[in-house]
């Protein structure tokens, strides 16, 4: 090992000059092109994307965006049912994901003894790490049965009065499409969520408490108000995972075209056409059709994600700042913020 | 966080905002209990139904002729996976390392801010869509290949790579970085002699976080590197090669239990995979980060 060492600082010095002359601007220029490569394909991407969808755009305009059809005999192709099957299950996914996840993440921060903290954060967050097929063959042989069985005749009888619970109960459908993303999206909140509870400043806390707030009011009071925009990003970005999801919603969703007002009836998403059509489409107006849903699909998650980013941007920088200045003032007194 | 220690006797409406606190803790720790259950669930029954279908053919042979539920494993799949996502960690890898380095230690504050943004807007690109980008721009033209979905999933790598290791190089004491400048060393020597090497440790746990995550993806492999896959150990990158993923997205259509069965195997198989690196990742990842910090 020292050998070795000395080896290396004798090749270093002797080549310093030559090297060094050419060394620095070489990795200058290496990384640049590197960081503008990543930032090309975005825009390769959105190119792309037109290009392959400009046959169906030529052929049906905007109208693809109104109309319901997805019928591969006559040629005829739209998105709105796709549309609606995604604006419905990504909302009601977040709808029921974002109460459960902030609720997970003030028992992380506030409730859960110190020592399993870390465990139970670990634990939620592999729930995100199930591949999305796997959760998906889940969801066809153990949740739909269970959906088919219990939930569906369950919430017909209680709910039925409403046109959302009626109908023939079925193994797949919008409402097993729904708890699948729920499962995907409430760790991708909860751990962000946990994140930004654990920036609040202690003293804010501490001095609610010390006022004679229950920790409920301080919660209230402190805690949501401090991470609100945050939250709103994070249930952007768990919106922005439920809009894009293929796999696992094509194969409990029942990928049908219409739209259904019943939770129970099948429905489908732009994802998941897309990916039911990968035997290969017969015409290419047909592939020029998934490339057109694919192209709205991005503009979807690039609306909500550079929204999301624009909401974490300025309060990233913000607690951020707090917590070093916090440390350092705790520091000097012999403390430490954790 | 400790309560403060009240001295009132609790009465009347103090006793009622308790109350609410209370139930409100309760209900937090329905929800964690929700969670944790949903995934003891999904486990569990992955478990139970994929565990016992596995053995040593499973993993060792492929699939039995004609597309025959009974015998023959999945080994086409493993080696598949392998392929597909090796070629992608190998073109990720660098590529995302060099961002991360232009990113923390060389850009301007304002390109490094776009960099970043770029990173973060295609991370969060629905992985659909990156098929489909690479389907139009190779396989449209040239064919199936299992160098395209590689490539779809270097796409999908690269933003998690570069954003890992970008974190690790910001951890990296900048006394290191002044000490080695201080001394004459030239910035790309610091770069690679001091500043990599310290960081290594959060580069290969963020890579192998983003491997974990390209094992499972199956969506972009659809539309570049299925159809036609053979279904014997291939290793050759230029052909469709079939995928761990794929092959349970195949399986559990079929309505054959015996199909169903190898599902839930490869499902399990996959899923194990993905659970222990991702864990083992995160855990390192925490007790590098912690020695960083000091």
């Amino acid at each position: 090992m020292e050998s070795s060492h000395a080896d290396k600082n004798a090749v270093f010095r002797r080549t310093r000059g030559r090297l060094d002359r050419i060394g620095d601007p070489a990795l200058k220029a290496v990384t640049f092109a590197a960081a503008a490569f990543a930032v090309t394909v975005l825009g390769l991407i959105t190119y792309e994307l037109v290009r392959g969808s400009r046959l169906a755009f030529h052929r049906f305009g905007l109208g693809f965006l109104t109309s319901q059809a997805w019928d591969t005999i006559h040629n005829q192709f739209g998105a709105l049912s796709l549309i609606f099957g995604t604006v419905v299950t990504a909302v009601l996914a977040i709808v029921i994901a974002t109460p459960l996840a902030i609720a997970i993440a003030l028992f992380l921060t506030e409730l859960a003894p110190k020592p399993v903290r870390a465990l139970l954060g670990a634990l939620v967050e592999m729930l995100a790490a199930i591949p999305s097929v796997v959760l998906g063959l889940w969801g066809i042989l153990v949740l739909g049965p269970f959906v088919q069985n219990q939930l569906e005749p369950f919430l017909g009888s209680t709910l039925g009065f409403l046109p959302f619970f009626r109908g023939p109960h079925y193994t797949s459908g919008i409402l097993t499409a729904v708890l699948i993303l729920t499962i995907m999206v409430v760790p991708i909140v909860a751990s962000v969520t946990r994140e930004l509870f654990a920036t609040v400043p202690v003293e804010l806390r501490e001095g609610a408490l010390a006022l004679g707030a229950t920790r409920w009011e301080m919660v209230r009071g402190v805690l949501l108000p401090a991470a609100r925009p945050g939250i709103l990003a994070a249930v952007a970005l768990g919106f922005g995972r439920a809009v894009g999801e293929a796999i696992a919603v094509s194969m409990v969703i029942g990928s049908q075209v219409g739209i259904h007002w019943s939770l129970f009836a099948f429905g489908d998403t732009l994802a998941s056409r897309i990916a039911g059509q990968y035997e290969g489409a017969s015409t290419n107006l047909q592939i020029s059709s998934l490339v057109y849903l694919a192209a709205i699909l991005l503009v979807i998650s690039l609306a909500v994600n550079i929204g999301a980013q624009l909401l974490i941007r300025p309060i990233d920088r913000r607690p951020r700042r707090q917590r070093i200045a916090l440390d350092r003032a705790l520091e000097t007194q012999g403390m430490s913020a954790d | 966080m400790t309560e403060p220690a009240f001295s009132l006797r609790t009465s009347g409406r103090l006793r009622r905002r308790q109350l609410v606190s209370r139930m409100m803790g309760a209900l937090a720790f329905g929800a964690a209990l929700l969670a944790v259950a949903v995934l003891a669930i999904v486990v569990i029954s992955v478990a139970n139904r994929g565990a016992s279908a596995l053995s040593l053919d499973f993993f060792t042979k492929n699939q039995a002729q004609g597309f025959n539920p009974s015998g023959g494993g999945i080994l086409f799949a493993i080696v598949g996976t392998g392929v597909i996502v090796g070629i992608a960690t190998l073109i990720a890898l660098p590529l995302g390392v060099l961002v991360a380095i232009y990113i923390s230690e060389l850009a301007p504050p304002r390109l490094a801010r776009v960099a970043r943004l770029a990173l973060d807007i295609t991370n969060g690109i629905p992985t659909i869509v990156i098929g489909i980008f690479v389907f139009t721009l190779i396989v449209a033209a040239h064919g199936q290949s299992a160098l395209a979905g590689s490539l779809a999933l270097a796409i999908i790598m690269v933003p998690l790579i570069a954003r890992a290791t970008e974190e690790v190089l910001l951890l990296v004491p900048s006394a290191q970085r002044e000490a080695s400048l201080a001394l004459g060393v030239s910035r790309w020597r610091t770069t690679f002699s001091v500043i990599v090497p310290s960081a290594m440790g959060g580069v290969l746990t963020g890579t192998t976080l983003a491997i974990a995550r390209a094992a499972g993806e199956t969506a972009p492999l659809l539309f570049l590197t299925s159809l036609g896959a053979s279904s014997y150990a291939d290793a050759n990158p230029l052909h469709p090669l079939q995928s761990m993923t794929f092959a349970i997205f195949i399986y559990a259509e079929q309505a054959d239990p015996a199909f169903q069965a190898k599902a839930w195997a490869t499902a399990f198989t996959l899923m194990c995979f993905v659970l222990v690196t991702s864990l083992a990742a995160k855990l390192a990842m925490a007790r590098y980060r912690k020695k960083l910090e000091g």
